[in-house]
């Protein structure tokens, strides 16, 4: 060991890292050694430059911070030596991304290194080339690249084609300069060589038209005949795997070949043969054979129709969903998934297998499998295959239930042929799987019920039967408690029997104990119980016989820790006891939800917080008849959305009392929210003065019960989207209901600015007679560091500029995290916004600055422009 | 590459497989964390975050590369092979120490394998040949450093240690 050298070799440090006990140690030793690299870094030491480097990489891998031995990297690639350009070379691919700025002061190193006398620095300069070029870097030594492509050594000319790959795609423009060598390579017999031309090839298509068009013309028979020789080939012991030679060229032939016939009969004509022979001669017990057998399949896919093919193609995949191995199903179900757009009816015959995949015990096949079968429902197959995935619920473990029963509930919904089946399916997940039953799900589920006037006793019935077995399900437990306190008199008297049910005798108290489990259930959360309070409210009218029991349930929550509860049974107990002549009224069974509004709401309103599975606006399933709205439920659907909110105590009383609104124990409290004329108004032909509950007077009831029928609806329809926990946000007027379009019509809607904080003036921050830039600010509430701005470019001239990209730089104490822009062409005198986010670390003390940069292209020619920013508002 | 036991954990350029650069440590933890608890028999393909992972293990050590939607797993898992049958070769039945000690020459036979996240060489026998190669290049510079070193020990009397080229 040097005596002067203060370091320890890498073999010691990596010793010492890994005999540490503790993360704690770990990070002594590493931070020991990182500032032994720093010292000998600034005094310059050239000898052990490249040991530092290689221990930063290590400690780098560890996941510790490593820049400061960046501009390192740099001299090591600048040195002359062999061993120090190979160490420097592998730092800057491990080191350094193409997004550091450090990069570009490489690129004249790496020119060089490109046009070096060493065959090995060639290879250097080109591997790190192809690994982390930027687009301007690739700009600058694309002639270099596109020159080695016919140097005398295939090693050179084999990396080089690959770097090729990664300037196209960096830079699709150079595409044109790379299609006459990339096709001569094409002609090389060298494997490496003809593997990465190939590859070369084959991207060339993807990024130019010009390209493909001019491999599928020149090319296509030679590449034909390549393969051809290769499947003839003999034993080639340097390319043998599992007995046939070269399986990676095999490949790559064929997924060269696949984008040269997709769409061209004639170059798909070419290939049949071949394709044919690949598909039948080559030996599919190991999985090199296997491998070539898929990418063979998924050629004969792509390509042109040729009906023979696609049937052994299909064939092929049918032998590989029942291989044993599970990593040739996978690629199976994976085909077959791409196979659903051409060939669905194929697909189909293998139904049954790939339902069994569903069941299998490995999670990334069950997913796939899950993926297809979805596909493949349609119409005529619904029941079957629903059948089947409910009976897999059971069975199926706890992680995998949440995606199925997903899918289950979005295929039921889609495809339900009628009512009564579309109720079953549902019942059967939900007592299944009710806790991984999404809100509206279950709510869809009310909606359907409530509109099927037929159904009503057949759905009480069996969803009172199916909660005699599980109390566990929490979805099941709301929608039969629900169901009971509606029509809990049709349970008990066995209303509208259908010849499929079984008799099933059922007592008023019977009814009420089964509400009673629910809302002693130890599982059941606070909506579950809330909705139970109402159920007996309601039951308390519908079986005279068991008020005095229901009042007893209900004054058991009276000392509810939880505020919601409590008030409730206080609301309702007060109703018991003094407002028995109007009681009845306000008790009786909602009218028919309106499936209209509820898919529109659930389609537009919550577009957060609920995310279907499926992506898609969720329809109410076929085969139900939708009621016309009357007008008038109209009118009171627009207050009611915002009844809770505006101070108008009358409509708060009416929602109090009728305890819908699970939001307003959790909501903040909502004096603040300035009434609206709008809203005021309907409010107010509703509103039946300010008394409150306990004091009112016989003559406040009479006008309730006058107003009856009114607040029977206004009810149900708060009641409807109380139902969701985030019902908060749904009657909140900030939410983005429809109806609230409506509402925007009657007055300014002034919300948006206390939500956001205070507002700042959007800030015109550059201007050019070709280009304008402006700022909208605005920060998250409770985080006054960070600023968020929205950029919005404006094209002020004629041309369409493409490539369009805007840079940003700031100061230390400013930290700038850019989003991508909306788009990188700018169309003539359009605009384009991004957003971005800056954390300033000294709020208050210093305002924000930053340095700009445009650049984009006219018609080809680039243009840039800069700038700074030093205008904007003081305190951001 | 990751390792089932030991803390440590190493990732290869094969997670920069088509320039997604994404071996932060996290990633690899929460990647890690996913396939380690994956059963011996399952298939080796996971999608995660929307990216497709495939993995092969061996002994204890983890081999996983980050592909494309349209990449053929099969193939990736012969690539991942023929890589580990060229550092067996290299190291002589290679161990997961070699791999750690030996982290760069790992990188440098890699390196001979993929570029830019796709093959280079199918031939296992002319990656041996060329790391070899560059290696008998390093040697070459170690021993003139070495050389020159002895002569200024010489020319100094004075007692110093060759220049230790390789680490």
């Amino acid at each position: 060991m040097n005596p002067f050298s203060s370091g320890t070799r890498l073999r010691d440090m990596i010793r010492a890292i890994r005999s540490c006990k503790t993360a704690a140690e770990e990070r002594a030793v590493v931070r020991k050694e990182c500032a032994a690299i720093r010292a000998a870094i600034s005094e310059n030491d050239q000898d052990y430059r490249h040991r530092n480097l290689a221990k930063l990489m290590f400690i780098h891998m560890l996941g510790y911070p490593t820049h400061f031995g960046q501009m390192e990297c740099l001299k090591l690639i600048a040195s002359s030596g062999f061993p120090e350009k190979r160490i420097g070379y592998l730092a800057l691919m491990l080191l350094l991304d193409e997004r550091q700025e450090v990069l570009m002061l490489v690129t004249n190193s790496l020119k060089q290194d490109l046009n070096h006398s060493n065959q090995y620095i060639i290879g250097l300069a080109l591997c790190a080339l192809g690994n982390i070029c930027s687009a301007e870097m690739a700009r600058d030594l694309a002639p270099e690249v596109e020159r080695l492509l016919q140097f005398r050594d295939p090693n050179i000319r084999k990396k080089a084609a690959l770097c090729s790959i990664r300037i196209i795609k960096k830079v699709p423009d150079l595409a044109e300069n790379f299609i006459n060598p990339a096709a001569s390579l094409l002609r090389e017999k060298h494997h490496g060589v003809l593997i990465t031309g190939v590859q070369l090839c084959t991207d060339l298509c993807k990024v130019s038209s010009e390209a493909l068009e001019y491999f599928r013309e020149k090319c296509t028979e030679g590449l034909v005949k390549t393969l051809k020789d290769m499947a003839n080939s003999s034993y080639a012991p340097e390319y043998d795997v599992a007995g046939i030679t070269d399986p990676f060229l095999h490949i790559r032939l064929l997924k060269l070949l696949r984008i040269l016939g997709q769409g061209d009969a004639d170059a798909s004509d070419c290939m049949n043969d071949i394709l044919a022979q690949v598909a039948t001669k080559i030996e599919s017990n190991k999985n090199a054979g296997n491998a070539i057998l898929y990418e063979c399949v998924g050629t004969i896919m792509s390509i042109e129709d040729n009906g023979g093919l696609r049937v052994l193609a299909i064939n092929i995949l049918g032998r590989f969903l029942s291989n044993r191995d599970n990593n040739i199903r996978y690629v199976a179900l994976n085909m077959l998934m791409k196979a659903m757009t051409v060939d669905a009816q194929a697909v189909q015959r293998h139904r049954a297998t790939i339902l069994e995949c569903v069941k299998d015990s490995d999670a990334s096949i069950r997913k796939k499998a899950l993926d297809l079968v979805y596909l493949l429902v349609n119409e005529s197959n619904v029941k079957p295959l629903t059948k089947e995935l409910i009976e897999y619920l059971e069975a199926s473990d706890q992680e995998f239930k949440g995606v199925l029963t997903d899918k289950i509930c979005s295929l039921v919904e889609k495809f339900s042929p009628e009512k009564i089946w579309y109720i079953d399916q549902m019942l059967k997940v939900l007592s299944e799987a009710g806790s991984f039953v999404k809100d509206e799900v279950w709510h869809a589920l009310i909606v359907v019920i409530s509109n099927a006037s037929d159904l009503h006793g057949y759905s009480v019935r069996a969803l009172y039967r199916a909660l005699q077995t599980t109390t566990e399900q929490e979805s099941l437990v709301r929608v039969a408690v629900w169901c009971i306190g509606e029509y809990g008199d049709i349970l008990v008297n066995n209303v509208g029997m259908l010849d499929i049910e079984e008799p099933i005798t059922v007592t008023e108290s019977d009814a009420v104990d089964a509400v009673e489990v629910a809302i002693k259930h130890h599982t059941s959360d606070l909506t579950t119980k809330a909705m139970a309070l109402i159920a007996l409210l309601k039951l308390s009218s519908r079986f005279p016989s068991c008020s005095a029991r229901i009042k007893d349930i209900i004054l058991q929550n009276k000392q509810s820790f939880v505020l919601e509860l409590q008030q409730r049974s206080i609301e309702f107990n007060c109703i018991l006891q003094k407002h028995q002549n109007i009681r009845a009224a306000l008790v009786e069974r909602m009218p028919v939800l309106d499936e209209a509004t509820f898919s529109g709401r659930r389609a537009g309103s919550l577009p957060t917080s609920v995310s279907t599975s499926t992506g898609t606006a969720h329809n109410i399933p076929n085969g139900i008849a939708k009621p016309a709205a009357a007008p008038v439920a109209d009118l009171l659907d627009l207050s009611s959305d915002d009844a809770p909110a505006p101070s108008s105590s009358g409509g708060n009383f009416l929602q109090d009392l009728l305890g819908v609104d699970l939001s307003t124990a959790s909501a903040p409290p909502s004096t603040s929210q300035p009434p609206k004329g709008g809203t005021d108004v309907l409010l107010d032909l509703l509103s039946i003065g300010t008394s409150p509950p306990a004091q009112s007077s016989s003559s406040a009831s009479d006008i309730l019960s006058s107003i009856q029928d009114n607040t029977a609806s206004l009810a149900n329809l708060n009641g409807l989207t109380s139902l969701s926990p985030l019902s908060a946000n749904g009657n909140s007027p900030a939410s983005p209901a429809p109806v609230m379009d409506l509402l925007d019509g009657f007055g300014p809607s002034p919300q948006k600015n206390e939500e956001n904080g205070p507002a700042y003036p959007s800030l015109d921050a550059y201007e050019s007679s070709s280009l304008r830039m402006s700022f909208n600010f605005s920060k998250q509430p409770g985080n006054p560091q960070t600023t968020l701005i929205q950029a919005t470019f404006t094209n002020l001239s004629p041309n369409v500029y493409n490539d369009f990209l805007f840079q940003a730089a700031v100061p230390k104490f400013l930290q700038l995290h850019l989003d991508p822009a909306s788009s990188n062409t700018l169309p003539a005198n359009g605009s384009i916004s991004q957003s971005m986010k800056v954390t300033n670390s000294q709020h208050g003390k210093k305002s924000l600055v930053m340095r700009i940069r445009i650049a984009y292209k006219i018609n080809g020619k680039d243009v840039l422009e800069e700038g700074q920013v030093n205008n904007f508002p003081r305190d951001l | 590459m990751a390792n089932a036991f030991d803390s440590t954990l190493l990732f290869m350029q094969s997670l920069h497989h088509k320039g997604h650069s994404l071996y932060e440590i996290q990633v690899i933890r929460e990647l890690s964390g996913l396939i380690l608890t994956r059963g011996p028999k399952l298939c080796n393909f996971v999608d995660w975050r929307g990216l497709r992972v495939v993995y092969k293990r061996y002994a204890s050590l983890y081999f996983c590369m980050c592909i494309d939607q349209d990449d053929n797993e099969l193939e990736i898992l012969e690539i991942i092979h023929h890589y580990v049958e060229v550092l067996d070769r290299y190291f002589g039945s290679v161990c997961e120490l070699d791999l750690i000690y030996n982290f760069h020459k790992a990188y440098f036979i890699l390196d001979e394998l993929l570029l830019a996240g796709e093959l280079q060489e199918s031939s296992k026998k002319t990656v041996a040949r060329l790391v070899a190669g560059q290696d008998s290049l390093v040697e070459t510079a170690k021993e003139q450093a070495s050389a020159i070193s002895n002569i200024i020990a010489h020319a100094t009397k004075k007692v110093m240690n060759p220049l230790a080229i390789a680490f």
